[in-house]
């Protein structure tokens, strides 16, 4: 298989634009973490800001809705001290016709510096970041079913927190891996950082075609899945999955993949519980999980913070570079 | 107007010819072979010294886009262009706008081809007006304005009833059906293969099901029809063996294959690269493996261009949402001589399946360069090498993967009817 054309790196190897874990290599994730775990402290402080993009133009650019996603992306570039403008696309130009390369030259046209693009085609943002203007950065917040980078260092990030490494950890990812594109960026990201195994479990209908060439171990149960993992990732699962035949009912998806306390009594004694958000109580996860000792919910949103600061910080800056 | 084709290699598979000599054509008919006629004086004399001499190629789907759609090609451009590749006839999908299902559109294509003077243009009717899948076309009328056969292009219908009614209206006026088989509620608006490609890069993708299940569907109509059937532009192997069985078990059917398919698979795929955006998708290797099986075991019958031409906004945005199709007309020659490199054809085999073949399956009285055929021929120089540059090609489409690649394989002279309708300068 071909690889897709690598745009993300400039000719010093460096982070120009951040569209997905494909094409990065473990010392270039690494740093990324690095980077976020100096900027975490800044959260914390009395004044949370550096000036580092002072002067900088960000437009957040999401053809699709988002909230957690978008927000965090707006505090990481108010902290960095950039401008940020936030443009709901769905409801806007593209309703009336524009196409996507016009919709983008005329936001370039504003003398922006960096677009953060979130779009429901997959191939969107690297499409964006092939016809922008050379000083742009591009940075994918999320493409159809393809990557959802930032997403996924941040979950990254919040198990090095907690496991300090990723060497022997085993991790499963739970529930609808067809369409989620967190869950191909995740699994990228802990092959290449070094994680033993990572399982996806989930029915026949919500698993891509030949999902083993990804990487993974698959189990369609889930009882056998979890066994002494040290990671449970739960997805987030769409309503509609249920009207196109792909699921019966929410009760029966919950009997089979939601994450009870028992079900988490099989993975090891010491295992976090991860949700890229927004949570479905009761579909996916019980309350009891996801507000319990072993969740880390709550740290992934705070740590996004850290992580996209990270994230726009290195492209910004190499970009500078290299001009 | 006597032309004579001097120092050629002669390649004829209908007649089983493969041998240097000469080739005589007089007002718009090959008059002999080999040996002069008598009191014969060329007006024109084509020295095809290392080169080789075919007949003209036949190729059974070719998109003009006209009417409708001129941004893509024109009828100028696009018959320009297969002259320039070899091909002398072509026949013409229905799915222009408007949909070729009435007989007005049929004379507006004729009339201007035949301006044009470049290949002989075949339109194929609708099978059902404006190719909905719901009300039948007027067939003979439109057979007798000139379609050659009657198709759905690439709009399924979705009705089994009414699949089976316009294969028997068609088998009523011995209008033959190219048939493109696939399902839509499996395909459900994908653009890639099913497998590691699509799975990897999150694509919308289309199960080989979805093509063999309407593949069987249709045979099993064929016993209710009899319709004539050629089943257009197959992807997968297991498509290969159903048509082999349906042919073993006596059923006249025929199939052809788009030459990309061939030497393209979703492994070539570079990632998001619109220009390999085509339906049927790219599919794997195993399928490529199956489909040139097919074509060397005679299952598939003839290799088709399935030419359509795009313009730069079609292909311009996320892979999902891009148009469907490559610009095939003028590597389909290159390509072919790959396959004769590669070893998986022999140059008679394949020159063949864009020739008789073809010519055999329409029914047509071309294809081959035996004396009193039409004058369709092509002159070619195996050995030549060019590459794809906006002054080589001549397509309005340039929407090809092998953009500014080396090719090998250049027509030198393409004889329509005894004209020379294109030659190299």
């Amino acid at each position: 298989m071909r690889e897709i054309e690598n745009l993300q790196l400039n000719a010093q190897g460096q982070l120009q634009h951040f569209l997905s874990i494909e094409g990065l290599d473990k010392a270039l994730l690494t740093e990324i973490l690095d980077t976020a775990e100096s900027f975490a402290g800044i959260s914390s402080q009395n004044v949370k800001k550096v000036p580092l993009l002072r002067g900088k133009t960000i437009v957040n650019l999401f053809f699709e809705n988002s909230t957690r996603t978008r927000a965090t992306f707006e505090l990481a570039a108010t902290r960095l001290s950039a401008d940020i403008l936030s443009m709901n696309i769905a409801t806007s130009a593209t309703s009336k016709g524009e196409s996507l390369l016009d919709t983008i030259h005329n936001i370039e046209a504003m003398q922006v510096d960096m677009f953060v693009v979130r779009h429901s085609l997959s191939g969107a943002a690297h499409f964006i970041a092939q016809h922008v203007a050379p000083h742009v950065s591009v940075i994918n917040a999320g493409d159809g079913q393809h990557e959802h980078p930032t997403q996924a260092m941040l979950d990254m990030f919040t198990i090095r927190r907690v496991k300090k490494q990723f060497t022997g950890l085993r991790v499963a990812i739970v529930g609808d891996i067809l369409h989620s594109r967190v869950a191909r960026s995740q699994i990228q990201a802990l092959n290449k950082l070094g994680a033993e195994e990572v399982r996806v479990i989930a029915p026949k209908t919500l698993l891509p075609t030949d999902v083993e060439s990804l990487g993974v171990s698959v189990y369609y149960d889930m009882e056998a899945g979890l066994k002494d993992v040290d990671v449970v990732i739960m997805l987030r699962l769409q309503k509609e999955r249920m009207s196109s035949a792909l699921l019966p009912s929410e009760s029966e998806y919950f009997k089979c993949y939601g994450l009870s306390e028992d079900k988490l009594k099989l993975a090891h004694k010491d295992a976090v519980v991860m949700h890229p958000g927004p949570i479905n109580r009761g579909v996916e996860i019980s309350s009891k999980v996801a507000d319990g000792t072993q969740s880390l919910i709550l740290q992934q949103v705070s740590n996004g913070i850290a992580v996209r600061m990270a994230v726009l910080s290195m492209t910004m800056q190499h970009r500078r570079e290299s001009i | 107007m006597r032309i004579e084709i001097i120092n050629g290699r002669l390649i004829d598979p209908a007649q089983n010819i493969d041998k240097q000599g000469s080739l005589y054509i007089e007002n718009d008919r090959i008059i002999a072979l080999f040996d002069t006629p008598d009191h014969f004086v060329a007006d024109t004399i084509i020295d095809a010294q290392g080169q080789i001499v075919c007949p003209g190629f036949v190729d059974l789907s070719t998109r003009l886009r006209e009417p409708g759609q001129t941004n893509k090609g024109t009828i100028k451009s696009e018959t320009k262009a297969a002259a320039s590749a070899g091909f002398t006839s072509l026949c013409v999908p229905p799915d222009s706008q408007p949909v070729i299902d009435n007989v007005e559109v049929v004379e507006l294509l004729k009339d201007k081809a035949e301006k044009q003077g470049y290949p002989q243009v075949y339109p194929v009717a609708a099978l059902t007006q404006k190719l909905a899948g719901s009300e039948l076309s007027s067939l003979y009328a439109l057979k007798k304005a000139g379609c050659i056969a009657t198709s759905q292009a690439n709009h399924p219908i979705q009705n089994l009833l009414i699949l089976r009614r316009a294969m028997e209206y068609a088998a009523t006026h011995d209008l033959l059906l190219m048939f493109c088989p696939q399902e839509s509620s499996l395909s459900n608006g994908g653009c890639a293969h099913e497998g590691a490609m699509a799975s990897r890069y999150g694509l919308p993708s289309i199960p080989y099901a979805a093509e063999t299940i309407a593949l069987m569907q249709c045979i099993e109509l064929i016993g209710q029809t009899e319709c004539r059937v050629h089943f257009r532009g197959i992807s997968c192997a297991r498509s290969v063996s159903l048509i082999s069985k349906a042919k073993s078990a006596g059923l006249d059917v025929t199939a052809d294959v788009a030459m990309h398919q061939l030497h393209l698979t979703d492994e070539d795929m570079l990632p998001y690269d619109s220009a390999y955006h085509v339906q049927p998708p790219l599919r794997s290797v195993e399928d490529r493996d199956g489909l040139l099986k097919g074509v060397r075991a005679g299952i598939i019958d003839s290799i088709c261009s399935d030419h359509q031409p795009h313009d730069i906004d079609a292909k311009l945005g996320a892979f999902p949402e891009t148009e469907a199709g490559m610009s095939t007309l003028e590597t389909t020659l290159p390509l072919m001589m790959r396959l004769v490199d590669l070893g998986h054809l022999s140059l008679s085999q394949v020159i063949a399946k864009l020739t008789i073949e073809p010519a055999k399956i329409l029914g047509l009285n071309v294809g081959s360069l035996a004396e009193g055929s039409p004058a369709d021929i092509c002159v070619f120089d195996p050995k030549k090498s060019w590459q794809i540059n906006a002054e080589s090609w001549h397509s309005q489409g340039r929407n090809t993967p092998f953009w500014q690649e080396l090719m090998q394989a250049k027509v030198t002279h393409t004889i329509q009817a005894g004209k020379v309708i294109y030659k190299e300068i």
